[in-house]
């Protein structure tokens, strides 16, 4: 057992029951809950004017039906003596920012108008779903439709708004400046400008939302399940609209079937509707388990997007390429509301620099409103969109000067001297964006070797000799990954000797019941298998912040080391008082404290900590034949106390893990494409990818987040568009219509390499992965299409029929001859 | 199957191997009868309409979408699910073991749907290329993967079959 756990490919241990179909997700539970289905707006914006549910109440099986005037149980809204109950209020705005100027957050239902279809009503609650769909489809409401604003030239031009107080559509500026942008832009040798597009993408996981309740009335409390990404965030949601005590509400994230993000955003309306119509129905003596699980249509239209901005860059830069000044201006489409802050466009507007170092910085960010669905962080959450600007631009600048595109970002490179590298702004986490490692020239030259960037004009030209169009490209990136506040764990070895670990972030497939215990088993000297891991369930840890931002290893993982270090401590001096040694003397491994360099086994060399766990906590009565032994009468030196002073009982600790700031990690994305003359289909021929997040906890889970997040990155730069007519309907809500990437469309395979710079902010040098690969893959597919199609690419996604309009475009210049040709 | 004056029909089917009878609403999903009537939740439903392949259950040893279907058409037939293709001595079915093997699943939602593909096809593939083990899971969709890691599971498990079958 002295093999080192974190570095080594195990193989997952959550894998077997999951494969067994032993999973618990969410609408795996409360089979016997009456369940909920809603109403949901058909407009894009509108007043409601009128609800008759006469007709709903009629079918069996029908138990309640909810609108916002229940919400307020008899209390007039406009009478300022009387409080508005907290569910009738606006759902909490999560991330206030000063930029932010006009938050708008909608309501639990819609208390007099609705901002984008699929923005929830009525609320039923039946027998079944199907019941419950039946009562839906009976319900009238009357709507006065309001003229809609859709898509970013609507909100930015406010002929009319979303928010009747908000005129222009601007729910926030942001501007941020770093050196004198306008003199050093003056002052360069070269500029140019590019405008920009990138369009609505969703995370789209294979679980929808859910959230299950089940009230107490014992105990006035409600256990709460929900498919969430932060499990203690909706404990203290629900607990704050319900006008209950914290203590009084559990919170649980059952097995997650993905979140990419979408899961982060809380209390969704119906983690507020679901516990409070489970109390408000068990206080009527109804039932006290109400269940909602969403369904694929209600998740396009009523759960988050991202990704759309308009985006308008002008570089100034000299004759070797070199970034001298930048000047970003971009537009932000936030959708109806804005719970989630501005958290995305901070991350475009400060990522935007990737491993690079402009001498003057300027951004100015606008988010708009518009009748859509919210937008709040998908995986990368942001940087693929300030990515497309950075690495366009870096594209541009090579085209400009008839430079090698490598050879332009080379110059623009920060170094591994220069770091930890200040670049003097705000990120995210209200912390200065400071790099703290990363080493970006080894990583250009680990992308060019491994794509083959030297050889690509011999293998270009062995297509045309045969016909075929190819294409390479490269994007960079940095991701600011694991910011805080913080994460805690709590660690403890039972009097079995078996090890159980909590903390109280969520998983949605990233596998810490794997890499958690494989660092608590380090720590602690036990079998990896002998370590179990619970996350994302309130009864077991309440502080946590939530898995987002590629933070759960960073940040939770640093947590569990420091917690198993406390009772790795405490295991020893236990120990060394048992065996009358010095602590230095004593090594944990194997399940068994020893004195180092004596045999496994040896008489008075060695305790398990089973019995270290059973010694920790004085016992006056014994439960079984082990823990006689912690009885009085047993041991204890009577000239101290049985616990000693600053101790506490049990083999237990809790550690908490909270840095100044966020570790940033990095890569390089290379790919070679093959465009078809005919058909404007983009084949993909090579994928390659190098990756550097620090210390690597289990090489195989990092390899799969990367796999992932590449075939999204796939997703979103050749087929996923969201696509909303001008009424603001949802034209392809559903896995038919919006392409996501089957095996088919993703790279055969994908080559990866790893560069491994720890990151001197946690004890484990980790840098968060979960992100990574989705994040340069718009701007890595435009570089490698341009550069097959010999035009510019300035709009992604792309699909085939927007590439063969802009071969017709450009086609003096190159594809209509060839289509003759093939003709 | 009997239908009374309601809208309830009996369906008498086979699942992993036992006699059952449901009596369910007459329109109800074989994917939610799995689900909810006889609790076998393994079985997921990603979609509702056939594209993601998470429901994917052995109808008479053959892959089928259960969301696609009505628990009343599956009267008389057998219906096999991710709880009821691991060997009896409790370990995994190869198809299983392989995804463990390659880390072929993350959130694991849509598993249970590939395994099921899988297995059927390499009943009648045993042997495919790697050409052909894309072939077997370009119908099923998995938003974690990137799939890589699935398509070597393919292989993997015409490995171990393979090996089982020498044994």
């Amino acid at each position: 057992m002295t093999t080192k756990m974190v570095g080594a490919p195990i193989p997952r241990r959550e894998d077997p029951r999951l494969l067994r179909g032993e999973g618990r997700y969410l609408d795996d539970l409360g089979h016997d809950a009456l369940v909920a289905a809603f109403v949901r707006s058909p407009h894009a914006h509108a007043r409601v004017v009128e609800v008759d549910a006469s007709g709903a109440l009629d079918v069996e099986g029908v138990v309640a039906v909810y609108t916002y005037e229940d919400l307020l149980d008899g209390v007039d809204p406009d009478d300022p003596a009387v409080a508005v109950p907290a569910v009738a209020q606006p759902l909490p705005l999560l991330i206030p920012h000063p930029a932010l100027t006009s938050p708008r957050t909608g309501y639990p239902l819609a208390r007099e108008e609705v901002n984008h279809v699929g923005e929830p009503v009525v609320m039923v609650v039946a027998s079944d779903r199907y019941v419950a769909e039946d009562a839906c489809e009976r319900i009238v409401v009357t709507y006065d439709v309001l003229t809609p604003v859709v898509g970013l030239d609507a909100a930015r031009a406010a002929e009319h708004a979303v928010h009747a107080d908000v005129p222009d559509n601007v729910a926030a500026h942001l501007g941020q400046e770093v050196g004198d942008l306008d003199s050093v832009m003056a002052a360069a040798p070269n500029t140019l400008t590019l405008e920009l597009d990138v369009e609505r993408s969703a995370c789209m996981p294979m679980e929808g939302k859910g959230v299950y309740a089940i009230w107490n009335g014992d105990e006035d409390s409600i256990r709460v399940y929900t498919s969430t990404q932060a499990a203690t965030s909706v404990r203290m949601a629900v607990a704050a609209k319900l006008e209950m005590a914290a203590n009084k509400v559990e919170c649980v994230a059952p097995d997650v079937g993905g979140g990419f993000g979408v899961k982060i955003v809380h209390p969704w309306p119906e983690e507020v509707l679901v516990p409070w119509a489970a109390r408000r129905l068990a206080q009527a003596g109804i039932a006290r388990e109400v269940k909602w699980t969403e369904d694929r249509r209600e998740h396009f239209v009523s759960s988050a997007h991202e990704r759309a901005q308009q985006q308008v860059v002008t570089a100034g830069f000299d004759d070797d390429g070199r970034l001298l000044a930048l000047d970003f201006t971009f537009w932000h489409d936030n959708g109806a509301y804005t719970p989630y802050g501005i958290i995305v466009p901070i991350i475009t507007s400060t990522q935007v620099l990737g491993p690079y170092k402009p001498r003057a910085y300027r951004c100015h960010a606008w988010s708009l409103y518009t009748n859509t669905v919210i937008v709040t962080p998908y995986r990368g959450a942001g940087r693929p969109q300030g990515v497309f600007a950075m690495e366009r631009t870096m594209d541009a600048i090579a085209a400009h000067l008839g430079k090698d595109r490598v050879a332009v970002r080379e110059v623009n490179l920060i170094t591994p001297d220069e770091m930890p590298y200040d670049h003097q702004l705000l990120f995210q986490d209200g912390k200065p964006l400071v790099y703290d490692s990363g080493d970006y020239p080894a990583s250009m030259a680990k992308i060019k070797a491994l794509v083959g960037w030297d050889d690509f004009e011999a293998v270009r030209e062995q297509a045309r000799s045969e016909g075929r169009r190819v294409g390479i490209g490269l994007a960079a990136y940095v991701e600011g990954t694991g910011p805080g506040p913080y994460e805690g764990a709590h660690v403890v070895v039972e009097t079995s000797g078996k090890v159980k670990v909590a903390t109280g972030l969520t998983t949605q497939g990233q596998g810490h019941q794997t890499s958690f215990a494989q660092i608590v088993a380090d720590q602690l000297g036990v079998d990896v298998a002998d370590v179990e891991v619970v996350t994302g369930d309130t009864r077991r840890f309440r502080y946590a912040v939530g898995t987002f931002a590629s933070r759960a290893a960073v940040m939770s993982g640093s947590a569990m080391h420091v917690a198993a270090g406390k009772v790795r401590d405490k295991a020893l001096r236990i120990a060394a008082d048992a065996l009358e040694v010095d602590v230095d003397d004593l090594e944990l491994l194997g399940g068994v404290a020893r004195v180092k360099g004596t045999p496994a086994g040896g008489p008075g060399t060695e305790v398990p900590l089973a019995t270290l766990a059973v010694l920790s906590n004085p016992l006056r009565y014994a439960f079984d034949t082990a823990s006689q032994a912690a009885t009085q009468f047993s041991v204890g030196d009577h000239s101290q106390p049985p616990v000693p002073e600053g101790e506490e009982p049990g083999l237990e600790a809790t550690g908490y893990y909270s840095p100044n700031k966020s570790t940033f990690a990095s890569g390089i994305h290379a790919v070679v494409i093959e465009t078809d003359p005919l058909t404007a289909e983009v084949r993909i021929l090579r994928y390659c990818v190098v990756h550097d997040c620090g210390t690597l906890v289990n090489p195989k889970i990092v390899e799969g987040q990367i796999h992932g997040g590449v075939a999204q990155g796939v997703g979103g730069a050749l087929y996923e568009r969201i696509v909303y007519d001008e009424h603001g309907q949802l034209l392809n809500a559903s896995y038919m219509d919006f392409l996501m990437p089957y095996v088919t469309e993703v790279p055969a395979r994908i080559e990866v390499d790893h560069l491994e710079t720890p990151s001197p902010l946690n004890p484990l040098g980790i840098k968060g992965a979960g992100e990574a690969g989705v994040i340069p893959s718009a701007a890595l597919f435009a570089s490698a299409i341009e550069d097959a199609e010999g035009f510019p690419i300035r709009s992604m996604p792309l699909s085939p029929s927007d590439l063969f309009e802009l071969r017709m475009l450009h086609a003096d210049r190159t594809a209509a001859p060839r289509l003759e040709d093939d003709a | 199957m009997t239908t009374d004056e309601g809208l309830d029909v009996t369906v008498r089917l086979r699942v992993n191997g036992v006699e059952r009878e449901i009596t369910v609403p007459a329109r109800t999903l074989l994917s939610d009868a799995l689900r909810h009537h006889l609790r076998l939740t393994g079985t997921h439903v990603g979609c509702e309409h056939g594209v993601c392949g998470a429901c994917t259950v052995l109808l008479d040893g053959r892959p089928a979408r259960s969301c696609l279907m009505l628990a009343a058409s599956a009267q008389g037939h057998e219906v096999t699910t991710v709880e009821g293709i691991s060997p009896a001595d409790g370990g995994l079915h190869a198809v299983q073991q392989a995804f463990v093997d390659c880390h072929g699943l993350q959130c694991g939602f849509c598993t249970p749907g590939f395994v099921m593909t899988i297995a059927a096809y390499l009943e009648e593939n045993p042997d495919p290329t790697e050409d052909e083990a894309t072939e077997a899971i370009a119908g099923n969709l998995c938003r974690c993967t990137g799939y890589q890691n699935i398509r070597s599971a393919v292989l993997r498990a015409a490995e171990l079959r393979r090996a089982e079958g020498t044994e």
